[in-house]
């Protein structure tokens, strides 16, 4: 608390509720009269719903209603869309197939909701929904993208032939073939990104609430973005007009992108509470977030890398067959598009990349952005080909990275990005120096000693943030502009509210938005509130993730402060008589320079309110808002080494060293930075080791539930070292560049090229479970490095 | 329905509830405790620890009615008045949480913890004791050095007590 501004590790203002006990999330909401829903399954991966029987669950005395998508379509709701349009490269739209919130003809994922009870207790609606007796025909099912797209494989939805989504390219195919014609060298892999389940450890949830009487719902949601929620609902989903809805994001315990969607559930609460006349409730369970929450990831790739006489990159071809799932989830479609493919440069300057991506249906739960979003895809195919080609040519891969580095800026890349700023040596630099990397052949050779195989892995990664000017993603087929908002609101006590666009899910927004403001008035961060997650509240926002909260949110509240700040120098200027540009802010008061006059920043406040003697013209009241538009995205990088020690004998994988050196522009909190950066590591470490969504071949989903998925837990995961250095973003009034993704984007890579260098077989899966490394290091005895 | 009266936080209470009904219900929903939280179906992920008798229970893994006459302690429970648990108040200094969600769950897993091993944790130990307790944010890095500070705090006030 005081004044804690830019750069200052403040602890958090919101600790205090969650630690004692205090916090408020959607499921600790208990409203009068409340029902509870519960949602009847399908068992299916693929099925026709031929009859549902809900006769016996209505007779269950408390069960208020049985609803199905019957009822759901006679009420007009409209069916679940994807927002962004991406057309295949011979110009046709995207492929969507109808998904509708409640299905009555053909389930296409196990867990797909085909009926809701609503009944008095959460028990009795979960036991009635168990009594609803639906007939399935089963349908032959596919899992595997690759073998969806083969002739024969069963069809899911009759607008896409083949499941074909789509079938997009980006960057320029002939110069690439050129390259590939006359390299001296080139790398060839297959690369597969597991399929990941988001596991926000506070599962989604709703409280829906319809007062018949104004006509008006409310909707207390666990929700990234409750003003994108409360716009879908209303324009698409046609459950309410904007002004007759009212969404509420209270804390929400994480999200990592799965809780930007708008999902059945949410709609059916909302629908559902007008039927029945009272407020419904639905938390999820965890085996229901498995089967229903977007998945992530899930690409199978081959990329080939070019390589010159010198070993110098000259392109690089790609081509991923991308899962989306049963259904287009809401951004699903830019994932492995814009968010992917416009990566695939990673640090490096090539002259020629093509990409071609198929975006293809299963019977499998929907796939949309997970914490990273198509740039840890990108970053694992990058960082794998840039460590096996060094490792064929013989290079060392520190230099052969070296050796291709971007180093003048702005770099245009050949897929789109356009790198503002970085300084890549300077994280390589800081990362080999932290990890002791000339040390590793000793460590390596002692590890030996022991019957233990040491491996040294790096990633250096590039990523894009903030995303991003409105125009260029309408452009390239976004349904909304990612622009953020803020108003400043000065109270007469001269306390102030901050409202903003962003959601704060963890990332501490209520702290480091406050050193803003403290920062520019020097006024305790104790004064300053930040208001968020109530589209009655705050007037409108695009929420958070993509990294965007501070490159983009902070940014519009650094031009509403701009226009506080001269309002009050006016109103200061005119009370103590001297000229505007004479005004100075300093710890709270505003000087006249040269002078002794000074009034506090509270007095201003007041005489803005009271309004008896303001400058000519000016309206009372010190308010302003702004609405912040991006000019590029932000570009984070840095630079991750990783340190294993394998146990031949079993296979088991210890991370003895992790060091992640990021750059990511001007830093607010270098404490919460440093919890994304854990976090986002801990996350990509889980990709690399343990997690992975595994169906079998009928599409029921096997790792369902903590007994079955590999969480990373304590003792999965090392202490971390951390660095940053920092070139300022140019794009943004503070230089930032975002830092919440770059954990779990730079880190896979750097595992897995450890592992692979420890045990000297490339050919290695993730996740890198003791099993797989056991079988692909059978042979490889321990060898003292040279 | 079953009559089931326990001592929650020091104060007697008493509510008509389910049989079925689980311990982590009675608090969160018989007693209007929302502090504990439920994460998981499986007892995996520990977001509902307390105290049962001064050990840590995963509060979804008993029935309410098991508590019966038992002490029970949830996160509500834990500061003096104002006055913040060492627990607490190290997992605020040193950033042991993002989310929230799993806090009071780690929170009351880290009081037992040193509370059975005092001034003797290390790292590896906390690490290995965490395993009942899944956080999706931290990473655990801060969380395991807000244990080991409140172990050290906690360990030295009671030193320079005896």
């Amino acid at each position: 608390m005081g004044v804690e501004g830019i750069g200052a590790r403040a602890l958090r203002k919101e600790d205090k509720r969650f630690i004692t006990g205090k916090g408020k999330y959607t499921d600790d909401k208990v409203l009068p009269r409340m029902t509870y829903a519960a949602f009847v399954r399908s068992p299916h991966a693929h099925a026709k719903i031929t009859n549902i029987d809900a006769s016996a669950a209505l007779e269950m005395p408390g069960v208020e209603a049985v609803l199905t998508g019957h009822e759901l379509v006679a009420d007009g709701i409209g069916n679940l869309i994807c927002g962004w349009m991406v057309h295949s490269k011979d110009g046709s739209p995207m492929n969507m197939g109808a998904w509708r919130a409640l299905e009555s003809e053909i389930v296409r994922h196990t867990g797909q909701a085909v009926a809701v009870v609503i009944a008095d207790t959460q028990e009795l609606a979960r036991d009635a929904a168990d009594a609803v007796n639906v007939d399935y025909e089963e349908l032959p099912a596919i899992v595997s993208a690759s073998a969806a797209l083969l002739d024969g494989a069963p069809q899911l939805h009759p607008e896409a032939p083949n499941n074909l989504i789509f079938d997009w390219e980006i960057g320029d195919e002939a110069s690439t073939d050129a390259a590939f014609a006359s390299a001296s060298h080139v790398t060839r892999m297959e690369i597969e990104n597991n399929r990941l389940v988001p596991n926000p450890m506070e599962p989604r949830a709703a409280v829906a609430d319809y007062d018949v009487a104004e006509e008006h719902y409310t909707l207390y949601t666990t929700s990234q973005n409750p003003h994108v929620a409360r716009l879908v609902l209303s324009a698409f989903y046609n459950v309410a007009p904007e002004h007759k809805l009212r969404v509420i994001a209270p804390d929400v315990g994480g999200g990592f992108g799965s809780k930007i969607f708008i999902y059945p559930e949410e709609i059916v609460a909302l629908w559902a509470s007008k039927r029945v006349g009272r407020p419904v409730k639905w938390v999820s369970d965890r085996t229901e977030a498995f089967l229903t929450d977007a998945h992530g990831r899930d690409h199978k790739t081959v990329a080939e890398l070019a390589l010159d006489a010198n070993n110098k990159i000259t392109g690089f071809r790609v081509k991923t067959v991308a899962n989306l799932g049963a259904y287009m989830s809401l951004f699903s479609s830019s994932v492995p598009t814009y968010l992917y493919a416009t990566l695939l440069s990673g640090q490096y300057d090539i002259p020629a990349i093509h990409a071609n991506v198929k975006a293809v249906y299963t019977n499998t739960t929907p796939v949309d952005a997970y914490r990273g979003a198509g740039r840890p895809e990108a970053t694992f195919v990058v960082e794998r080909i840039i460590e096996t080609a060094a490792r064929e040519v013989g290079m060392s891969p520190v230099d052969f990275r070296r050796q291709n580095f971007v180093r003048s800026f702005p770099h245009q890349t050949p897929v789109i990005m356009c790198y503002d700023a970085g300084d890549h040596d300077a994280t390589l630099d800081a990362a080999l120096k932290a990890i002791d990397y000339d040390g590793f052949p000793a460590r390596k050779s002692e590890a030996a000693s022991r019957g233990k195989l040491r491996g040294m892995g790096l990633s250096c990664y590039i990523e894009a943030c903030g995303i991003a000017p409105s125009a260029a993603v309408g452009s390239l087929g976004a349904g909304v502009g990612l622009w953020e908002s803020a108003e400043v609101r000065v109270n007469p006590v001269g306390t102030i509210e901050v409202l903003t666009g962003s959601h704060s899910h963890g990332q501490g927004h209520e702290t480091t938005f406050a050193q803003l403001v403290s920062e520019r008035f020097g006024v305790g961060t104790e004064t300053v509130a930040i208001v968020h997650g109530d589209t009655d509240k705050v007037q409108f926002g695009m929420g958070t993730y993509g990294s965007r909260s501070g490159a983009v949110g902070m940014s519009a509240i650094v031009k509403a402060l701009d226009k506080v700040e001269a309002k009050a120098k006016r109103i200061a200027a005119h009370l103590m008589e001297a000229s505007e540009g004479d005004i100075q802010i300093e710890g709270g008061v505003l000087k006249v320079a040269g002078t002794d006059k000074k009034l506090s920043f509270s007095e201003i406040a007041l005489a803005a309110y009271t309004a008896h003697n303001l400058p000519e013209g000016m309206e009372p009241g010190l308010k302003e808002g702004a609405f912040y538009d991006p000019t590029n995205f932000t570009f984070p990088s840095g630079t991750y080494a990783c340190e294993v020690e394998v146990d031949p004998d079993t296979g088991k994988t210890e991370i003895v060293n992790f060091v992640a050196a990021d750059d990511f522009g001007k830093i607010i909190n270098p404490m919460i930075v440093e919890g994304q950066v854990h976090g986002g590591l801990t996350q990509g470490i889980g990709q690399a080791l343990l997690e992975n969504a595994a169906y079998d071949e009928n599409g029921q989903l096997l790792s369902a539930s903590y007994m079955d998925y590999a969480m990373p837990r304590a003792d999965d995961v090392p202490s971390y070292q951390l660095l940053t250095t920092e070139t300022l973003c140019p794009g943004n009034p503070l230089g930032m560049k975002g830092c919440g993704e770059a954990g779990a984007i730079g880190s896979p890579p750097a595992v897995i090229n450890a592992i692979t260098d420890a045990i000297n077989n490339n050919d290695l899966a993730m996740p890198a479970t003791a099993e797989r490394v056991w079988r692909a290091s059978r042979g490889a005895l321990p060898q003292a490095a040279e | 329905m079953t009559k089931v009266a326990m001592t929650l936080n020091g104060k007697k209470v008493t509510a008509d509830v389910e049989d079925r009904t689980l311990l982590v219900h009675y608090i969160r929903e018989a007693q209007g405790l929302t502090g504990t939280h439920v994460g998981c179906d499986t007892s995996q992920c520990g977001a509902c620890v307390v105290h049962v008798n001064g050990r840590a229970v995963k509060s979804c893994t008993m029935l309410a009615a098991q508590a019966s006459n038992a002490e029970v302690l949830t996160v509500e429970g834990l500061a003096n008045g104002a006055e913040l648990h060492p627990v607490q108040a190290a997992f605020r200094e040193h950033h042991g949480l993002q989310c929230g969600f799993c806090t009071p769950g780690m929170i009351m897993t880290a009081v037992d913890m040193i509370q059975r091993h005092g001034g003797n944790l290390d790292e590896k130990t906390i690490r290995h004791e965490l395993e009942g307790n899944i956080c999706r944010c931290t990473g655990y890095h801060n969380i395991v050095k807000a244990i080991k500070a409140a172990a050290d705090q906690m360990s030295a006030l009671q030193t320079a007590a005896e």
